[in-house]
């Protein structure tokens, strides 16, 4: 925990010093911050793990919006709220997807809780939302009927 | 490169609406061509989020998102004319940044 906590700290001092100078984060970098062993693992525990949530309580202050039905999973909106105080960061996952990690927005003072996007999904299955507030996680997520494979 | 990103930022009563959408492939690793060969993972890692300089939202990504990805996100405490910039990183080291002023809603 404390050192990706740390970590994240470094990074957006260093994007800040990075956008200010106008120069561009280099690869080596990013390839530090990235959260690998999360975005490739091939199971949702195994992302979970990465994520370094040991559990996840399901919450009623978490809406996550997506359709019922998707005739083509290689585009899928998803809307997440969260009205938990002292959101931090809000994860997408999928668990059928070949990786289920899709994303992790983490958010700093200025920003809301709320995020929409666009995803695929290999099949029908739960869009989950994992919910990061100091060192504990929330969930809540939304079953979507998928008539295309859209992981190609 | 600021043709790679499309933005617009719209301050509506106290939250700023911020909606994105950038160009690009987001390949998986896993599809294969015409030529049925594998198209080699391609796909933005990171996206950094700033309101006058000062990071609000970074997100990581994996090989899920869609292609030419799409994002709303809501910001607070901006007012008209505050600049709001996006950046991207992904796996081959290509980026694209784009900042706008935000304008009233």
């Amino acid at each position: 925990m404390k050192g990706t906590a740390m970590k994240r700290r470094g990074f957006i001092l260093m994007t800040g010093a990075a956008l200010l100078s106008g120069l561009l984060l280099p690869l080596r970098a990013l390839a530090a911050v990235w959260n690998k062993a999360a975005f490739e693992a091939t199971t949702l525990a195994g992302a979970t793990q990465g994520l370094q949530v040991d559990k996840e309580t399901p919450s009623a202050d978490i809406t996550v919006n997506a359709p019922d039905r998707a005739e083509n999973g290689a585009v899928v909106q998803v809307e997440v709220i969260s009205r938990i105080p002292g959101t931090e960061a809000i994860a997408i996952v999928v668990e059928h997807n070949p990786t289920p990690l899709i994303a992790n927005f983490m958010f700093a003072k200025g920003a809301e809780p709320y995020v929409v996007t666009r995803i695929k999904m290999a099949e029908t299955a739960e869009v989950k939302a994992i919910v990061k507030v100091g060192s504990r996680y929330f969930t809540a997520g939304k079953q979507v009927e998928v008539l295309e494979n859209g992981c190609g | 490169m600021a043709d790679n990103i499309k933005m617009r930022a719209q301050l509506k009563g106290d939250v700023t609406e911020l909606k994105v959408l950038m160009t690009h492939p987001m390949e998986t690793g896993r599809r294969k061509n015409d030529l049925d060969e594998v198209v080699p993972a391609h796909f933005i890692q990171l996206v950094t989020i700033s309101l006058n300089g000062n990071v609000v939202t970074e997100a990581q990504w994996g090989t899920g998102i869609s292609k030419n990805p799409y994002l709303t996100l809501h910001l607070r405490g901006a007012k008209v004319g505050d600049m709001v910039a996006v950046v991207w990183h992904d796996n081959r080291g290509q980026s694209a940044r784009h900042e706008i002023a935000v304008t009233a809603g």
